[in-house]
C-alpha cells in the first residue's frame, strides 16, 4: 500500500495521529444554552475574511493623504469587484465587531471565565480590545470627511486624559495635527502591528480553548450534560452557519455597498453628522450628556476616566467574582452584566437617534 | 574540595546579577531607540504671526471662509455691517473645524452642535471656551490676520 506507507511516512514527522487522536476528543456539551457556543467560531471566520479581504485591498491601496482617497475610489470603480471586496470588508468588520460582543457577553452570562479559564477570558478581553483598534485605525484609511472628523475628535478625547494626554495625542497623531502622517501611522497599525498581536494573543486565546474543552453553565448539572462530537457533527454545524454568513456578507455588500463619502480637506469646515462606527456610539453619547464641568473637574476627563476603570473592572471579573457556585454572587453579577449590556445597547440607540 | 562548597552559591549569584543586569540593559538599549522612534519628533515651523486670510474683494458681506494658518485652520467672518473679524477655527470642544451660518449669524461646530457668537463666545452647546480670535488688519486688498 503506497498510500499507507506515505501516511506513515508524514505521520512520524509530524504527529498527525496524535492530533486526530485530540480532535476526536473534542466535545461540545448539549444543553439550552448551546446556542452561544457558535459566537466565537463565528467571530473566527469573520476574521479570516477580514485577514483576506484585507491583503486583497493591500494590492491596490496606498496609504497616503494625497492618494488614499483616490486609491480605495480606483478600488470601488475600477478594480473587479473592488466594489464587493472592500464592502465585504467593511461590513465583515461590523459583523465581527457584534459576534465578539455578543460572544464576549454570553460568556459572561454563562459564567464562562471561572477557574481554570480566568486567562481565557483576560485575552479576550483583550481580543476585544485589539478588534476596537482595528476599527478605529481601519476607519481613517479612505481618508474620507467622515473619517478624518471621527479622527480628529476620537485622537483629541485620546488628548484630553490627565498625564498621558498630550503624548497620546501626539503619539497617535504622529504630530501635533491629525495629517498625513497619522494615516500613515494608522496604516502602519492597521496591518501590522495590531495583526501581529492578534496572531499571539489570539493563538493563547485558541490554545486555552482546547486546553480547558468547552465550559458547561453552573446551572447545568456537568455530569448529566450530554455531548456532541466536534468532529464532524459541531464543526458541520458551523460551517453551516459560516456559509449563511457569506451570504449575508454578499447580499449586505450588493444591497447596501459602502459608502466613500468626500474626500477629507484638513481645512474646510466640520459636516453635520459627524458619528463614530456604532460600536464607539454608546461611549461618545455618555461624554455628550456630562457637563462641562463635574465639581473642579472637566466632564469628559472624569467620563474617559469612568469609561477605563468599567474596562479594568470588566478585565478582571474573573479574579473578582471567585465564587460562582454561590447564588448570591451569581445574582449581582447578573445584575452587573445586565446593567451594562442594557447601558450599552440603550446609549447605542439614543446616539443612532440623536 | 571543601573549601569550594560555600564559595560556589555566592559565585553563581554573582553571574546570575551579572547576566541579569546585563539582559536587562541590552534589552533597554534595544527598547529605548524603538520607543522614542515612535514618538513624532517636533517639527520645528517657522513661527507665522501674520498671514494674508483673504482679499477684501472676494469676501462678501454676512459671509465666512476657512483660511490657513501656518498649519491650522482659521476662520475669517465678515459680518452684514461689513466688519471682519477672525478667530481660531478649532472648536475648543474636541478639535472639528467650525462654520459661518449666514442665517443664523453665528458660528456653528457641526461635529456636537457647538454654537459661538460672532465674539468667538461659546454661547451653546459642549465647547467649554471661546474660540481664540486673532487682530485683522486691512491693507489695500488685503486682509492681514494676525496672533495677539
Amino acid at each position: 500500500m503506497k498510500t499507507e506507507a506515505l501516511k506513515l511516512w508524514f505521520d512520524k514527522r509530524l504527529g498527525i495521529s496524535s492530533a486526530v487522536e485530540l480532535a476526536e476528543k473534542k466535545e461540545i456539551p448539549l444543553h439550552r444554552h448551546s446556542i452561544w457556543y457558535y459566537f466565537g467560531g463565528m467571530t473566527l471566520f469573520l476574521f479570516v475574511v477580514q485577514v483576506v479581504t484585507g491583503i486583497l485591498l493591500l494590492l491596490y491601496y496606498r496609504p497616503s493623504a494625497e492618494n488614499a482617497f483616490e486609491s480605495v475610489q480606483f478600488i470601488v470603480t475600477e478594480v473587479e469587484f473592488g466594489w464587493l471586496i472592500r464592502s465585504v470588508h467593511s461590513w465583515s468588520a461590523n459583523l465581527m465587531i457584534l459576534t465578539l460582543f455578543i460572544h464576549m457577553f454570553s460568556t459572561y452570562f454563562m459564567s464562562a471565565f471561572r477557574a481554570p479559564r480566568e486567562i481565557t477570558w483576560v485575552t479576550g478581553v483583550f481580543l476585544f480590545v485589539i478588534s476596537i483598534c482595528f476599527g478605529f485605525s481601519g476607519y481613517l484609511l479612505p481618508w474620507n470627511e467622515l473619517a478624518f472628523f471621527a479622527t480628529k475628535v476620537g485622537t483629541d478625547i485620546a488628548g484630553v486624559l490627565p498625564f498621558v494626554g498630550d503624548f497620546m495625542l501626539r503619539f497617535l497623531r504622529g504630530g501635533d495635527e491629525v495629517t498625513g502622517a497619522t494615516l500613515t501611522r494608522f496604516f502602519g497599525f492597521h496591518v501590522a502591528i495590531l495583526p501581529a498581536t492578534t496572531t499571539v494573543v489570539l493563538g493563547i486565546h485558541l490554545l486555552l480553548v482546547q486546553m480547558h474543552g468547552i465550559s458547561v453553565p453552573p446551572g447545568q448539572e456537568k455530569e448529566s450534560v450530554k455531548k456532541m462530537k466536534f468532529f464532524p457533527n459541531f464543526f458541520l454545524r458551523d460551517l453551516i452557519g459560516w456559509i449563511v454568513a457569506v451570504g449575508i456578507l454578499a447580499a449586505l455588500a450588493a444591497i447596501f455597498p459602502w459608502e466613500l463619502g468626500v474626500k477629507a480637506d484638513p481645512f474646510a469646515s466640520a459636516p453635520a453628522g459627524i458619528k463614530p462606527e456604532w460600536y464607539f456610539l454608546f461611549m461618545f453619547q455618555t461624554l455628550k450628556y456630562l457637563p462641562a464641568k463635574i465639581l473642579v473637574f472637566e466632564g469628559e476627563v472624569i467620563g474617559i476616566l469612568a469609561f477605563m476603570l468599567g474596562g479594568l473592572i470588566w478585565l478582571l471579573v474573573p479574579f473578582i467574582n471567585r465564587r460562582t457556585d454561590s447564588k448570591k454572587a451569581k445574582v449581582v453579577f447578573n445584575v452587573f452584566g445586565g446593567f451594562v449590556l442594557m447601558f450599552i445597547v440603550v446609549m447605542t440607540i439614543i446616539g443612532f437617534l440623536d | 574540595m571543601d573549601t569550594n562548597g560555600p564559595e560556589k552559591p555566592s559565585r553563581r549569584r554573582f553571574l546570575d546579577i551579572l547576566l541579569g543586569t546585563s539582559a536587562f540593559a541590552t534589552l533597554g538599549a534595544i527598547l529605548y531607540p524603538v520607543f522614542r522612534f515612535m514618538v513624532p519628533p517636533q517639527i520645528v515651523e517657522a513661527q507665522q504671526n501674520s498671514v494674508v486670510a483673504a482679499k477684501t474683494s472676494e469676501l462678501a458681506n454676512n459671509t465666512g471662509k476657512i483660511f490657513k494658518f501656518g498649519s491650522k485652520p482659521g476662520l475669517i467672518v465678515r459680518t452684514d455691517t461689513g466688519e471682519v473679524k477672525a478667530f481660531s477655527a478649532s472648536c475648543t470642544h474636541l478639535d472639528c473645524i467650525v462654520q459661518y451660518q449666514p442665517e443664523a449669524k453665528n458660528i456653528l461646530c457641526a461635529c456636537h452642535n457647538g454654537i459661538y457668537d460672532l465674539a468667538g463666545k461659546n454661547v451653546s452647546g459642549p465647547p467649554p471656551r471661546p474660540l481664540d480670535e486673532y487682530a485683522v488688519n486691512v491693507k489695500g486688498d488685503d486682509i492681514i490676520v494676525t496672533k495677539t
